[in-house]
C-alpha cells in the first residue's frame, strides 16, 4: 500500500515537473517569434500607445472628473485592462496557427503533457502583456500619468492587470481552438471583447452613460477590473478593495471554467 | 512470423455523416515498411491519426509496439515518430531550435537534444541551413527537417503521412533515398500515399484502400499478380496484317491475343525473359508483318486500382471532408 501511494506521489510530482518542463519550452519557441520577427512586437506595441494618446488627447479634455483629477490618470488604469485582453485575444489566433501548421498535430504525437502547448501560449501572451503595459507606463508618464498609492499598490495593480488577462487568454485558447480558422478567430474575439471593454468605466465614468447601459456596465467584470486597478493606482474614490476582490473571484472563476473546457477542446483538435 | 508491431482490427470512424473508416484490418511486421495507397478522402490520414492516438475509433482496437492506441496512448506516444501532411516545423525557428525543441519535449535533457538535432541534421544534409529560420528553406528541406522531426525520439515506429504530397519530382527521389536510408536502421515504417510509384519503390506490403475500407492486401508483386503478368504490345503498319501477326505470336505463350482495331495493336500475354522481345520480332518478320512499335507492358499498381475500384487513382474524387480540411487549411496559411 505505501509503496503504491508512494509511486503515485513520485509519479505526480514527475508528471507536475515535466507539465512546467514543456510549457515552458513552449513558452520560449512562442516568444522566440518576438525576437525573430521584431515589426509584430513593434506594431503590436504601436497600436496600445497609439490609444493611449488618442484617448488622453482627443477625449481628455471632454470628459469632466470629479474632483478635477487628471484625465491621463482615470484613463491609465483602464486602458491597463484594455490593453491586457485585447492582447490576451492573441492566444487564439497563435493557437489556430499552430493548428493550421500542423503543429498542434506533431505536438500532440509527442509524449509531452497534454496542457504544455496551452499553458506555454497563455504565459508567453502574458509575458507579452507584460511588457506592453510597462511600455505604456512609461509613455503614461511622459503625458502626466502617475500612479499615486505607493509602489506596492502599483505592482499589485499590474498583477491584477495581467492575471485578469490572464484568465481571458484561457477564453480565447477554447475560441481559438474550437473556430480554427485565424482570420475567423480575429473576428471573433473582437466582437464580445470590444463592446464588453467600451461598455465599462475603462474609458468614462460609469454615471456618464444611459440609465439601461449603467445597469450592464456596473455589473461587467471588466468595471470590476478597472476599478480594482484604479483603486490600486489612484485610491478612493476611485474604485474600492471589493473590486480587487471581485476580480479576482472572476478570474479564478474564468479559469476554473476555461482551462478545461480549452484542453478538452485541444485533445479533441482535428 | 512474430507478433505484428501494429495492429489493427475493425476501425470505424466516422465524421458525422462521412464514414472515413469501415472497419479497417491492419498488420504491419516489425522492421517492414508499410504502405497504405489509396485516392484523396480514402481514409488513409484518418487511420494514421487513429494509429497515432491523435483521434478516437468509434470502434475496433489497434495496438502500436503493444500500446492500445486508446488506453495507452501515452506509452504509445513515447514509441512513435509522425511527420503529418503538411511540414509541421515551425518557421519562426531555425532547423537546430526546431529540432532541439521536439527533443525536449521527448524529455531529453539539453545536451542529449542539441548533440541529438546535430546528428539528425547531418543525417539530412541539413547541417549547411541549420543555423537559418525555417522560413528560408525550400519546400523539399522543410519536409526533410519534418522527417528529421519525426525521428528525434528515436520511435520504433514511424508514420509518414503522404511525406512527398506536393513535392517536385527531384525533391521526391532525393526524399525517397532519406526514406530508404532511415529503414535501413531496422524502423518500421507506415507511409500513406498516393502516388503508386512511390508504394512499388518503398513498401515490402502495400494496402489499397478505398473509401475506408481496404480492398486489397500483399506484396506489390502480388498486387500486380492479381491483374495477370506481362503483356506485349505490337503495333501493326498494315491493318491488314493484324491476322497475320496474331497467328504469328500466339504460340509464344499462354494466352490468347487481343486485338485494338482502332489503333492496330496486337496485345499478348507473354512471360518475359531475355530474348522476347527478339524472338516475337524474329516470328513477325518471318510472317511478313511490319511493326511501328513494339514494347512489354508490365502491370502497375494503377493497373490494380483500376481493376480493383473501376477508377484511376488520380481520377477517383476526393470525399468532402478532406477535401475541405485540405482547402481550408491552405486558405488560412500565410
Amino acid at each position: 500500500m505505501t509503496t503504491t501511494a508512494q509511486r503515485a506521489r513520485v509519479s505526480v510530482v514527475d508528471r507536475l515537473r515535466w507539465e512546467i518542463r514543456d510549457a515552458l519550452v513552449i513558452t520560449k519557441r512562442n516568444l522566440l517569434k518576438y525576437i525573430r520577427v521584431p515589426t509584430l512586437l513593434v506594431f503590436s506595441t504601436v497600436q496600445p500607445v497609439m490609444f493611449v494618446l488618442l484617448f488622453a488627447f482627443v477625449f481628455g479634455g471632454a470628459i469632466p472628473l470629479q474632483g478635477g483629477l487628471d484625465y491621463v490618470d482615470f484613463l491609465m488604469p483602464g486602458i491597463f485592462i484594455q490593453t491586457s485582453l485585447f492582447g490576451s485575444t492573441n492566444t487564439g489566433v497563435g493557437l489556430a496557427e499552430d493548428m493550421n501548421k500542423g503543429l498542434v498535430d506533431r505536438f500532440r504525437s509527442l509524449p509531452m503533457s497534454r496542457s504544455a502547448v496551452l499553458a506555454g501560449r497563455t504565459v508567453s501572451d502574458s509575458a507579452r502583456n507584460l511588457f506592453v503595459v510597462t511600455l505604456m507606463t512609461i509613455v503614461g508618464y511622459i503625458i502626466g500619468f502617475n500612479f499615486q498609492n505607493g509602489l506596492l499598490n502599483a505592482a499589485f495593480a499590474i498583477g491584477l492587470v495581467l492575471a485578469f488577462g490572464y484568465a481571458f487568454t484561457w477564453i480565447s485558447a477554447t475560441i481559438g481552438l474550437a473556430i480554427k480558422d485565424v482570420e475567423s478567430v480575429q473576428a471573433a474575439s473582437f466582437i464580445w471583447i470590444f463592446p464588453l471593454t467600451f461598455a465599462s468605466s475603462a474609458f468614462v465614468p460609469v454615471e456618464s452613460m444611459t440609465s439601461w447601459l449603467q445597469v450592464f456596465s456596473r455589473n461587467n467584470p471588466i468595471t470590476h477590473a478597472v476599478n480594482g486597478a484604479r483603486y490600486l493606482v489612484l485610491g478612493e474614490p476611485w474604485g474600492a478593495m471589493s473590486d480587487v476582490w471581485i476580480t479576482l473571484v472572476w478570474t479564478v472563476a474564468l479559469l476554473a471554467i476555461f482551462i478545461p473546457l480549452a484542453v478538452s477542446n485541444y485533445r479533441k483538435a482535428v | 512470423m512474430s507478433a505484428p508491431i501494429i495492429s489493427a482490427t475493425g476501425i470505424t470512424k466516422s465524421f458525422g455523416d462521412v464514414h472515413a473508416l469501415t472497419g479497417v484490418d491492419l498488420e504491419v511486421q516489425a522492421g517492414t515498411v508499410y504502405g497504405l495507397l489509396g485516392p484523396n478522402g480514402a481514409g488513409k490520414t484518418t487511420m494514421v491519426r487513429v494509429l497515432t492516438t491523435l483521434l478516437k475509433p468509434d470502434a475496433g482496437k489497434a495496438t502500436v509496439a503493444g500500446y492500445d492506441v486508446v488506453t495507452q496512448a501515452a506509452q504509445l506516444r513515447t514509441t512513435i515518430g509522425l511527420a503529418g501532411q503538411y511540414a509541421a516545423v515551425d518557421e519562426i525557428l531555425t532547423g537546430r531550435e526546431n529540432l532541439e525543441m521536439v527533443g525536449r519535449l521527448y524529455h531529453l535533457s539539453p545536451g542529449e537534444s542539441r548533440d541529438r538535432a546535430e546528428e539528425i541534421l547531418e543525417r539530412f544534409d541539413l547541417t549547411h541551413a541549420a543555423g537559418r529560420t525555417v522560413k528560408t528553406y525550400s519546400g523539399g528541406m522543410r519536409r526533410r527537417l519534418d522527417l528529421a522531426a519525426s525521428l528525434v525520439g528515436r520511435p520504433q515506429v514511424l508514420f509518414l503521412d503522404e511525406p512527398t504530397t506536393g513535392l517536385d519530382p527531384r525533391s521526391r527521389l532525393g526524399l525517397w533515398e532519406f526514406i530508404e536510408r532511415l529503414v535501413e536502421g531496422g524502423t518500421t515504417l507506415l507511409l500513406t500515399t498516393q502516388y503508386l510509384e512511390e508504394a512499388d519503390r518503398l513498401a515490402d506490403r502495400i494496402a489499397v484502400i478505398d473509401k475506408g475500407a481496404v480492398i486489397a492486401e500483399g506484396t506489390s508483386d502480388e498486387l500486380k499478380g492479381t491483374i495477370g503478368g506481362d503483356v506485349l504490345e505490337l503495333e501493326i503498319a498494315d491493318p491488314a496484317n493484324l491476322q497475320l501477326a496474331i497467328g504469328a505470336v500466339e504460340g509464344m505463350c499462354c494466352g490468347e491475343a487481343t486485338v485494338d482495331e482502332l489503333r492496330n495493336i496486337v496485345r499478348v500475354p507473354v512471360e518475359t525473359a531475355v530474348g522476347t522481345i527478339t524472338d516475337a520480332v524474329r516470328r513477325l518478320d518471318t510472317a511478313g508483318v511490319k511493326l511501328v512499335d513494339i514494347a512489354i507492358h508490365r502491370p502497375t499498381l494503377d493497373d490494380v486500382f483500376l481493376s480493383l475500384t473501376g477508377e484511376s487513382v488520380e481520377d477517383a474524387l476526393p470525399a468532402d471532408d478532406e477535401l475541405v480540411t485540405a482547402n481550408s487549411r491552405k486558405r488560412s496559411r500565410r
